[in-house]
């Protein structure tokens, strides 16, 4: 698999998300935000950071960069993009996903490990995982807080689009559990089409053992299956 | 064709949780301010826009609210014309 990491001036997780796929068995290559091309990509990721120093509001001013346009129209006709942390801002800035990430209800930048819980598998992005697994992975955000109105919610709930919910130690949903205050626990979602997926926590930084945690290495594993033609949805 | 100087307000929606401006809340009660009952806030964003008309000036700043100033599903927006700026001399 062929995966492009989109590096924005202020991205901080290319590296990470680039290790990623070739620990996957992939081949990575990084486009630089002013950069155009996606024609060998079989996959892209929009990886975690502070893109253009997330003036005004997260994301926002990455979406209207020339990498991002291409990667909407990737997205438009169905090609995989995995938009973790900031890439996740940026993806709902874009339209590319519904809704918003707010500030975490703390006020604080959470970084720390965080509990969450497979709430699907029938998805390019999860197929790897068992049903309800409990995962540790690295959050490291202030703008996490997931928003959108009760109508789109309900739409995702719906449709089986919520891939990831924050939970406690106890692999429960929870106002502890739950720490940045997202609506229904919310930490990752796909669109309707299925080929794009944000997420607050990081898979790119729970891929070995020595960082504390190899619970990402399914993300990359089940889109991995997904490209080599394996049916999952 | 005149400038004019506009300033735009970015509030987060009624409704949804506003964490500054709770902190803001808590630290003015904290100071004593009993009286405040509630803290939201906002940006203000200010601009000179070169326009042939005071309603175009708007217009323009309307449509930078929709497509970049302000993110609908998260927050309101408020233009307001501050004022023609002098040939260059005022800002």
């Amino acid at each position: 698999m062929k995966v492009v990491v989109v590096t924005f001036p202020g991205s901080n997780c290319d590296q990470d998300c680039h290790r990623a796929v070739e620990l996957s068995g992939g081949e990575p290559r990084y486009l630089w935000h002013r950069e155009r091309g996606l024609s060998d990509a079989d996959a892209v990721i929009l990886p975690g950071g502070f893109a253009y120093g997330d003036y005004l509001r997260a994301g926002s001013i990455a979406r209207f960069s020339p990498a991002m346009e291409d990667v909407i129209a990737f997205a438009r006709q169905g090609g995989p993009v995995m938009a973790i942390c900031n890439g996740f801002q940026i993806a709902c800035e874009a339209g590319l996903l519904p809704g918003a990430l707010m500030r975490n209800r703390t006020i604080r930048f959470h970084s720390f490990d965080q509990y969450l819980r497979v709430e699907t598998t029938d998805t390019m992005w999860t197929s790897a995982y068992e049903p309800e697994q409990i995962l540790s992975m690295p959050v490291a955000h202030a703008e996490g807080n997931y928003e959108a109105d009760p109508d789109t919610i309900d739409r995702l709930e719906e449709g089986g689009r919520v891939l990831f919910r924050y939970v406690d130690a106890t692999g429960a949903t929870s106002e502890e559990g739950n720490p940045n205050g997202s609506a229904r626990s919310i930490a990752g979602i796909m669109n309707e089409k299925g080929n794009v997926m944000g997420l607050m926590p990081h898979p790119d930084r729970a891929m070995e053992a020595v960082v504390g945690s190899v619970d990402g290495r399914s993300v990359f594993q089940s889109l991995a299956r997904y490209l080599s033609g394996a049916v999952v949805r | 064709m005149s400038r004019y100087q506009l300033e735009v307000r970015v509030v987060p929606r009624a409704g949804l949780l506003d964490p500054p401006g709770k902190a803001i809340h808590h630290a003015l009660h904290s100071l004593g301010y009993l009286g405040v009952k509630d803290v939201r806030v906002g940006k203000a964003i200010f601009l000179q826009i070169d326009a042939p008309s005071e309603r175009e000036a708007r217009g323009n700043a309307e449509e930078m609210c929709r497509k970049l100033l302000s993110n609908p599903v998260t927050e309101d927006y408020e233009v307001s014309v501050l004022g023609e700026v002098q040939d260059g001399t005022d800002s």
